[in-house]
């Protein structure tokens, strides 16, 4: 119990003075040491941190704002490829079906064409073959009017009566116009 | 039980009783209490002025080494700043308590206006973290376990709330605001009172609270190592030291965390001064 009393005393009072107990000149140093870092800290640490800190949250707010415009601008870029592309495409296809139905047209005109030429052809044959054939028959004709005359000269030559001589005659026209 | 532990019990125990009675646990208010001396050795200088002790005791001194420790500190890294955007080292460590303190005391407790606190704020931190590490140093003294200086912290807290919602909201207006919504007219004369009281018993729970931490784990601590001396054997001493190690552990954690609690309370005690509303 002394023991216990004793400790107790300690905490109470003793030449520094106790633990609960206030020491006015103590207080006053700590206001004096603590408005002195206050004061201190405030001038030329914490607004020069606190403003580097606002201005890189800043930046990075900033940079990360600027990063998506750019992404969406970069989107906007790729859709605008996809469309030209697609237009160029679409246009290519055009392209394609117009010289397509050009040759298609082309063809079939090329196609008339020779086909009017070559009847022309076979018209101009066919008329110079009748011409060929008229002529080979006025020649025969004339060939058979100079065998006719030959075979008259023949006839008279031998000298046949003129009933005979007809009849031979008429025998051999009517042997050429036979063939 | 053999003989022989049976013999060390009783004598450890007469030992003890020895000691008490001599009053032998002195020596731990010793280290706790402020000295006229630093380090138990240097003898510092005794000032008395218009009746006040003013002198220079190893706790002035201990807060003068925060104040050189911190500015020392925090010129370089806000030097550190102007050199390069991009923290690095010790920059880094201090950036992030300090956007702590930011970020995570003065802006959800105080909101809007929580900028012009926030120096005060951020100083109270540093300075009661500083030297409540000072305190766990070989030859170091808890200058926040002096009742003194935990009751003068709180004091300039008190001010700082008082002044941050007098001129938030006029010296009627805040006085008016004190008293809740809502309140029966015959209980406003008691609850005005109540209310007033209020304001007085938060820094004063700020002081205490501070100084009992600090003081408590430093006495655990010295009552464990002086187990070995008062029971005058070596056997105790692994098992002292192990738990004193334990206290000592704790009390670095004790230390973050009443630095933390200190300012976290102040600063909500303003955003309730400030925001007088809810």
């Amino acid at each position: 119990m002394l023991g216990m009393s004793k400790v107790l005393l300690a905490f109470s009072g003793s030449a520094q003075g106790g633990l609960l107990d206030v020491n006015p000149g103590l207080m006053i140093w700590t206001v004096i040491t603590f408005v002195i870092l206050l004061l201190i800290l405030k001038k030329f640490a914490w607004k020069p941190i606190l403003d580097s800190l606002n201005e890189r949250e800043k930046f990075i707010k900033e940079s990360l704002e600027k990063a998506e415009v750019a992404q969406k601008e970069a989107e906007k870029m790729i859709a605008d490829n996809k469309a030209s592309i697609e237009k160029a495409e679409e246009e290519a296809q055009k392209i394609i079906a117009q010289s397509r139905e050009y040759a298609e047209k082309l063809k079939s005109q090329i196609l008339e064409e020779s086909k009017t030429d070559a009847k022309k052809i076979m018209d101009d044959a066919a008329s110079e073959i009748e011409r060929k054939n008229k002529e080979a028959f006025s020649s025969l004709k004339e060939q058979v009017a100079a065998i006719a005359i030959d075979a008259a000269e023949k006839i008279i030559l031998e000298n046949l009566d003129r009933e005979k001589q007809s009849k031979i005659i008429n025998k051999y026209i009517e042997d050429i116009s036979k063939n | 039980m053999n003989e022989t532990t049976v013999k060390t019990l009783t004598d450890s125990l007469h030992t003890a009783s020895d000691a008490a009675e001599q009053a032998e646990t002195g020596w731990i208010m010793h280290h706790i209490l402020d000295s006229n001396e630093l380090f138990g050795v240097i003898p510092l200088p005794q000032i008395h002025l218009f009746g006040i002790d003013l002198s220079i005791t190893q706790h002035v001194v201990f807060m003068w080494i925060a104040l050189v420790i911190l500015t020392v500190i925090f010129t370089a890294v806000s030097k550190s700043y102007s050199k390069s955007f991009v923290p690095r080292g010790v920059t880094n460590f201090f950036e992030v308590l300090v956007v702590f303190v930011r970020d995570e005391i003065a802006k959800p407790t105080i909101q809007k206006g929580y900028e012009k606190f926030l120096p005060y704020l951020l100083t109270v931190f540093f300075f009661i973290l500083v030297c409540n590490f000072l305190g766990m140093v070989p030859f170091g003294a808890t200058a926040t376990s002096n009742i003194s200086v935990t009751a003068t912290l709180a004091i300039i807290s008190f001010f700082v709330i008082q002044i941050g919602g007098i001129m938030k909201n006029g010296l009627f207006g805040y006085f008016k605001g004190l008293i809740p919504h809502g309140v029966p007219f015959w209980l406003l004369p008691i609850m005005f009172v109540v209310e007033l009281l209020g304001l007085f018993t938060k820094p004063f729970a700020l002081a205490i609270r501070l100084f009992a931490n600090m003081t408590a784990g430093h006495i655990v601590i010295l009552a464990l190592i002086g187990l070995i001396f008062i029971l005058k054997t070596l056997y105790v001493a692994p098992v002292s030291v192990a738990f004193a190690l334990f206290i000592y552990l704790l009390e670095v954690l004790v230390a973050l965390i009443q630095a933390y609690i200190f300012t976290m309370l102040s600063s909500l005690f303003i955003g309730m001064a400030v925001h007088q509303e809810h």
